[in-house]
């Protein structure tokens, strides 16, 4: 009891951790269920990694193509993950994003608007209609605002700037969550019925991606450490666009919504490549494709001169660039000294989601662990293998709402837990502390950046079974190293201090990225293996690889999936063109 | 390329000063990439905010040389050879280098009444045009340089008496919206303190999302408060009406 008056202690019926679009849709939810309701973020709110999402909210209203449906959504998600995804989360989202995109009207969201003053759509890479919901290319923007000034009127509590580093359990069962408020320091203890886990992915282990400084994956480390099992962790989504050049820029998002608004990829030579990748839907094939297709254009020694292709959009109207694109002309202009209108923007794949994540359960978003559940990125199943395009943002949504109602169920049959074992928060205290009393001299920045590169150089868009060995033994190196970390200064406000907990939180995800990597000995969506180019859908494509721990150390094992029914396997077959370039063609556009 | 020679303010609220630091440039630098290095190297225990290092999330927000600016989007060939001065936001209570306490805008966001539209049904059939109109003020990423650079806040303790520009923005948004039914102005007048306003545009002039909040949000909003409030044909309309 020794550290009882360190910390304030605050009780919630459902705790959620993160507030990013799923976060937040998810304490909608449970506020609405009539639960009280604690939301914490590492960041100011409104701040999170949501934000930067562009290009658009994938959900088959058929506004432009009215032949769209939530069959059509179905199958082309299910064909982009090529079929690694859980087939009934895909089936529960494309028949829930529709609702869930009004809904956000209904909230105040401002989208752009067909010439008949419905929610305008735009194609995007592998959905076969045009079906991206937008506002121009800050479509993540004007979610997580709608999103925020709702959840505010809800009567939940907000704690920003509040990292959560350890879920507190009693049993198996997880009952709370404890951590530190960044302003000062001081340490919290949350006691919930029930936890929502929706702290987003964790690119910030490559050195070369497109995400904020948050996608440092504590959401779901912790969570692996309180025992839920992960899956998918080797398929990390390239996108096949961020910024090259300058090098300060490197890795800034270039929205995919440049190609869907007729953006073409040129090579050094001035060709237009994706005709020998994918002459079907060329720029508009899935991002493992383009992304694969930059990389080997480049690799032949036809790259632009920082090692990219060009993405030109200047064969169109320029006022309509300006409208469409906003966002894209401001980066170019402020950053590159590029006029897109004018002038060809040179880019290269970086690295921007994770498929993999947290087992959930489809319906309610629990976890393998009773109490935990996860939404949004930091949860899989839905994806597979590959991301498409505009899918993230209604994955948010729509399993957001479900986690946060499936959390507000589960706590109303319970009881707060009477007394939180202590010794998890001693124990927690003690690590949290440890670098500032360390005798070591290993800088949080620096083992950071090391770590980057590891991943960057041999866990990247192409894998080997000889650089993934290679970059095992790296990743447990660092970890012993990052035991000797060391900090200066206090506790207020100190960003290297918080890095260390960061950086202990990254290298266990690493470890089950390249663990993972390893066992799935195949090609298959973003997991390209030079040395198993192949896709082996007799064996490896009717697994998922999964993650756990048992006994304090690291498992990873292949689990068989969810078989799907006949049915629903029909509504896979069939035609996978870009239907919405035909009914385009017929109209004479 | 040649050292960049940085002057960061390092303190809390008790008091601080700059602290001097050479740092190496790389082409396209920007100010935040050179804090970075800065906590990297020297001082990691440098306090800075930031999130998305793209422009999209408004939390890098300082005075660069005296101006207010995204950390993230002013590049360091900016101040040719010239020392560049990072401060923290002057209108914010400080908490450490370059953090400051803007608590009072979320507290200000939770206030103003909510969209309150006339109809549930959705879909709706919105124009275009009519929706250009809002989606204007909704491009704010909330990097309160408006707030900081206002002087009503900044140099007349106006935090309490007027919500400042970037909630000018947002109140603009929510009665410029086809489908919003409630009427602001009585709380624009009496709460929000839009009066203190004198429109001297500094908050439009640096917006990073080059919002137009003076033309096309406060001074409409003071035509809507002015129609309701101080119109003397009106006034006489309610007196006879009984209203």
């Amino acid at each position: 009891m020794k550290h009882v008056d360190k910390y304030e202690t605050h009780d919630y019926d459902v705790l959620i951790i993160g507030a990013g679009g799923a976060g937040l849709r998810a304490a909608i939810a449970a506020s609405a269920a009539g639960l009280s309701v604690g939301l914490v973020c590492k960041s100011l709110l409104g701040k999170a990694h949501t934000v930067m999402a562009e290009g658009g909210i994938a959900a088959a209203l058929g506004n432009v193509d009215p032949a769209d449906s939530w069959e059509a959504h179905f199958a082309d998600t299910m064909r982009g993950g090529q079929f690694l995804n859980n087939w009934r989360m895909a089936q529960i989202f494309a028949r829930e994003a529709p609702q869930r995109v009004l809904e956000l009207e209904l909230w105040g969201a401002a989208f752009d608007r067909t010439p008949e003053g419905r929610i305008m759509q735009r194609p995007f890479g592998a959905h076969s209609y045009r079906r991206l919901c937008h506002v121009g290319d800050r479509t993540g923007l004007e979610l997580i605002r709608t999103l925020q000034d709702e959840g505010v009127h809800q009567g939940m509590d907000v704690y920003m700037e509040t990292t959560l580093t350890r879920l507190l359990k009693d049993g198996d069962r997880v009952v709370g969550a404890f951590g530190y408020r960044r302003e000062n320091g001081r340490f919290l203890v949350f006691k919930a019925k029930a936890v929502v886990v929706a702290t987003g992915g964790w690119g910030k282990v490559y050195k070369v991606t497109s995400n904020s400084w948050e996608s440092t994956g504590d959401g779901l480390a912790i969570s692996y450490e309180a025992g839920a099992q992960l899956i998918d962790m080797e398929m990390v989504q390239i996108h096949p666009t961020g910024m090259v050049w300058p090098p300060g820029v490197r890795g800034i998002l270039v929205t995919e919504a440049v190609r869907g608004e007729g953006g073409r990829l040129l090579n050094a030579e001035g060709q237009r490549f994706m005709e020998r990748y994918d002459p079907k839907k060329m720029e508009l094939s899935s991002r493992d494709v383009v992304a694969r297709a930059i990389f080997r254009e480049a690799e032949a020694g036809r790259g632009t001169p920082h090692g990219g292709a060009w993405l030109d959009v200047t064969h169109l109207p320029a006022d309509r660039i300006r409208k469409k694109l906003p966002s894209m002309c401001d980066q170019f202009e402020q950053l590159a000294d590029i006029d897109i209108t004018r002038e060809k923007m040179e880019v290269a794949p970086t690295v921007h989601y994770a498929m993999g994540g947290i087992r959930v359960d489809p319906e309610t978003g629990a976890s393998s662990v009773p109490g935990l559940f996860a939404a949004g990125e930091v949860a899989a199943g839905l994806h597979g293998s590959n991301r498409l395009g505009g899918n993230s943002l209604s994955d948010l949504l729509v399993f957001g709402k479900r986690a946060g109602e499936g959390a507000a169920a589960y706590a109303r049959g319970m009881q707060y837990p009477s007394q939180i074992d202590e010794s998890q928060i001693d124990e927690e205290i003690h690590t949290l502390l440890a670098p500032f009393e360390s005798q070591g001299t290993e800088n949080p920045y620096l083992l950071h950046e090391e770590l980057q590169d590891t991943m960057q150089n041999w866990v990247g868009i192409r894998r080997n079974e000889e650089e993934l060995e290679k970059a095992l033994d790296t990743v447990l190196e660092l970890q012993r190293r990052a035991k000797n970390l060391h900090v200066e200064g206090s506790r207020m406000y100190n960003p290297g201090w918080h890095t260390c907990r960061d950086d202990h939180f990254m290298l266990e995800i690493c470890e089950a990225i390249v663990r993972s990597a390893i066992l799935r000995k195949e090609s298959r969506g973003a997991h390209w293996r030079s040395d198993y180019p192949d896709k082996d859908d007799a064996v490896l494509g009717k697994v998922n690889v999964v993650t756990h721990r048992e006994g304090g150390e690291m498992v990873v094992e292949t689990f068989p999936l969810e078989p799907m029914p006949a049915e629903v396997a029909e509504l896979c077959k069939g035609v996978t063109e870009a239907r919405w370039a035909m009914t385009a063609s017929k109209e004479g556009k | 390329m040649a050292d960049a020679v940085l002057k960061v303010f390092r303190g809390d609220a008790s008091g601080g000063e700059e602290k001097t630091y050479r740092v190496p440039l790389v082409e396209g630098m920007v100010v935040l990439d050179a804090l970075h290095y800065i906590q990297a190297h020297y001082d990691g225990d440098l306090a800075v905010r930031w999130n998305c290092k793209a422009g999209k999330c408004g939390s890098c927000s300082t005075e660069i040389n005296g101006r207010p600016r995204l950390a993230c989007k002013t590049r360091m060939d900016l101040f040719g050879e010239n020392e560049i001065h990072v401060w923290p936001m002057h209108a914010f209570p400080l908490i450490k280098d370059l953090v400051t306490d803007v608590s009072a805008n979320y507290r200000i966001a939770q206030e103003i009444p909510a969209f309150t539209p006339s109809d549930t049904n959705v879909p709706w059939t919105i124009q275009n045009q009519d929706m250009e109109r809002v989606q204007e003020f909704r491009k704010c990423i909330e990097c309160f340089l408006c707030q900081d650079v206002c002087h009503v806040l900044r140099e007349h303790d106006g935090i309490g008496r007027y919500h400042g520009p970037r909630f000018m923005v947002k109140i603009a948004a929510l009665e410029m919206h086809p489908k919003d039914t409630l009427k602001r102005t009585r709380y624009l007048k009496e709460k929000g303190g839009l009066g203190l306003c004198n429109i001297t545009k500094c908050c439009q002039e640096l917006c990073p999302e080059h919002i137009h909040i003076t033309d096309n949000a406060i001074i409409p909003l003071k035509e809507r408060v002015a129609d309701d409030f101080y119109d003397p044909v009106r006034w006489a309309l309610r007196k006879i009406k009984g209203e």
